[in-house]
């Protein structure tokens, strides 16, 4: 039966089910759906029928359409039978201000080129169903962008959507993969980056991921439902401290009179305007920012920082002695 | 669209599409398209599929369309004329841009946000209350909320406005004036982009280097040359006078080729070659002496030179090589 089998084909029959059972006034029963839709009375066997309506019941449930089963009494038996409730299904008539639905449309425009376009397009597109126009105006020269060009973060949404475990290749740079098991908490974009955070089962405890260091494919391994997220996990904080985990310290740099303008924005100056007082948290960034200003930036303590940035000037150097390889 | 849109998507989008065009009979079909950010063409497909849809086979029972005079009206669809309440995932797009948005204070009124969020909360099919999964996005790159505010201010009063802008990349503060045409928020950082009359060009301002900023009581048009870029592809555009510059990144540095946008990457034995156009080799250089070997210049030679001899004058700093 190709012609059931084409996209078209089915979004019909879908759209009949979903009209069908909205129409009704009580449940329908299988056989009683089979006959008022087309698509179905036309299968060739009660079983490609009954596969065909289990898999487009669970695909209309994951549209988010409340389809529900209620008993129907047939002779000596009960037997399921089907509708969507109306008042479950539409969209309240809420009023929104046009100063609201131009705020709705920034943060709707905010998705666009991204996995959640399609989702954030929909969702605007039915607040806007009830008349008022916004005033798009208002935000023309504001573009803000919550890019997720991430392949993981559609599958990683849908897993923490549904609580269900998951499993993915993850490598930071310079190191070897290593297969992941998380339950997922939360995902965050934070500087331009998303992350998830959840419970590493493998490592027994809770963890950041960087979803552009998932090197494959992520797969589900559990059911849906299966764990809580903790009450007081604050996604946003734990990306934090991951960030900024080690101790505050501070660095002593002498700065050649004109440069080094945006250390000195982070820093204090002292009676001496060319001696700068920095706080830091993780030797290895502060090194390498600092070697970028070559002699024009030195460090007079502490002596970790001081040989942390002499290894990477000399490391750079060493790369770049003579003709390239 | 339909090539590409699965059954259930393009379901998704009808029962969004039909409450939609119900509460607009009449309206006309080219404007309808491009308000549901169709095409024409797709737009008439999915009308002709909804004329095949009712709640039984019967004529009677059939959706009716009809586009007579390019006018779209739709009958006898009472059953779908209220839209689906919000799926989850519908919902959090628009709830984790407005927290991002009101966490970003001064772009845009934190009151209007507020307000919409609540109304928002009454649209969703269910709350994600205790227990639940925990998305969010934050915009708020620390840059001050007054520099956001004074651009912000500056683009809906169409003025210009001074900056004192500090560029790293050549370690220095600099004064221009500029046309304000956009407020960007990309890869976690907001940006101004305008019409520099200093560099006579579209210029992005990241607002965490801007160290002074005025609103200028002058007309801010930026003139017709300016064009706003495309920013798809990221903040980096190449430029007619560019240089071009190989880099080898030895592994962990290979962010770098996705980063900027690169001519072409070929595998090397310690990680990748990429070549790429920049139109200043200043960012490459600084790149190059911080990574310690990660990113190695080998070419043009005189760049290369160029980090080896600061690389050197480092050291010397410290009292060692020569």
């Amino acid at each position: 039966m190709p012609a059931t089998n084409n996209p078209a084909a089915k979004t019909e029959r879908l759209m009949n089910l979903v009209m069908t059972l909205l129409y009704t006034r009580r449940p329908l029963s299988r056989a009683r759906i089979r006959e008022i839709v087309e698509q179905y009375r036309l299968a060739p066997s009660d079983d490609a029928f009954e596969r065909m309506f289990e898999r487009d019941k669970d695909e209309l449930r994951e549209l988010g359409i409340p389809l529900v089963t209620e008993e129907i009494s047939a002779g000596w038996e009960d037997e399921p039978g089907y509708r969507i409730h109306h008042r479950d299904y539409a969209l309240p008539q809420i009023h929104f201000d046009s100063d609201e639905l131009a705020v709705l449309g920034l943060a709707a425009r905010t998705w666009s080129h991204a996995t959640l376009a399609g989702p954030a397009g929909t969702a605007l597109r039915k607040l806007r169903t009830f008349g008022v126009e916004a005033d798009d105006e208002a935000f023309a020269f504001i573009e803000a962008r919550l890019g997720t060009s991430e392949p993981a973060f559609g599958p990683l949404l849908e897993a923490l959507l549904a609580l269900r475990p998951v499993r993915f290749p993850y490598a930071r740079p310079g190191e070897e993969g290593s297969t992941r098991e998380v339950r997922p908490w939360g995902l965050t974009s934070q500087s331009g980056h998303w992350y998830l955070t959840g419970l590493d089962t493998g490592r027994g405890e809770p963890r950041v991921f960087r979803l552009s260091r998932i090197t494959g494919k992520v797969t589900t391994s559990g059911k849906a439902g299966s764990y809580a997220v903790p009450a007081d996990h604050d996604p946003v904080a734990m990306i934090r401290r991951r960030r900024s985990g080690r101790e505050l310290d501070l660095a002593r740099l002498r700065l050649r009179p004109g440069s080094g303008n945006a250390l000195r924005a982070r820093g204090i100056a002292g009676e001496d305007a060319d001696v700068l007082e920095l706080p830091f948290h993780d030797i290895r960034d502060l090194a390498q920012e600092l070697a970028s200003y070559g002699a024009s930036v030195v460090v007079e303590e502490p002596a970790a920082l001081r040989e942390a940035v002499i290894a990477v000037l000399a490391a750079s150097a060493a790369a770049h002695q003579g003709a390239p390889a | 669209m339909s090539g590409q849109e699965g059954a259930t998507a393009r379901l998704s989008r009808l029962l969004s599409i039909v409450p939609w065009l119900v509460n607009r009979q009449g309206i006309d079909i080219g404007e309808a398209a491009r308000e549901l950010g169709v095409s024409e063409g797709d737009l008439r497909d999915d009308l002709e599929l909804l004329f095949m849809c009712g709640y039984g086979p019967m004529t009677d029972e059939l959706i009716d369309v009809s586009t007579e005079g390019g006018r779209i009206v739709i009958s006898n669809a009472d059953t779908i004329a209220a839209p689906l309440r919000l799926t989850r995932a519908e919902a959090l797009t628009l709830t984790v841009a407005l927290r991002a948005l009101r966490g970003a204070e001064g772009v845009a009124d934190s009151t209007v946000i507020e307000r919409t969020l609540a109304k928002l909360d009454e649209a969703a099919a269910s709350a994600s209350g205790q227990g639940g999964p925990r998305v969010a996005a934050v915009l708020d790159d620390g840059s001050p909320e007054s520099v956001r505010g004074r651009v912000a201010e500056a683009l809906s009063r169409g003025r210009r406005v001074h900056l004192r802008y500090l560029v790293p990349a050549r370690d220095e503060s600099t004064e221009r004036d500029v046309d304000p045409m956009r407020l960007v928020s990309l890869d976690g950082r907001w940006y101004l982009e305008g019409w520099c009359h200093r560099a006579e060009d579209t210029r992005l301002f990241r607002l965490d280097r801007v160290e002074e900023i005025r609103v200028l009581d002058i007309d801010g048009t930026p003139p017709e040359v300016a064009v706003a870029r495309d920013l798809s592809a990221g903040t980096f555009v190449a430029g007619p006078n560019d240089h071009v510059v190989t880099l080898l990144l030895r592994r962990g540095w290979d962010w770098v080729g996705e980063y900027y946008p690169i001519e072409s990457a070929v595998p090397a034995p310690e990680g990748s070659t990429i070549t790429l156009r920049v139109g200043d080799t200043e960012w490459v250089r600084r790149l190059a002496l911080r990574s310690g070997g990660g990113v190695v210049v080998q070419g043009p030679p005189e760049l290369r030179a160029r980090v080896a001899a600061d690389a050197e004058a480092g050291r010397t700093a410290y009292g060692l090589g020569g």
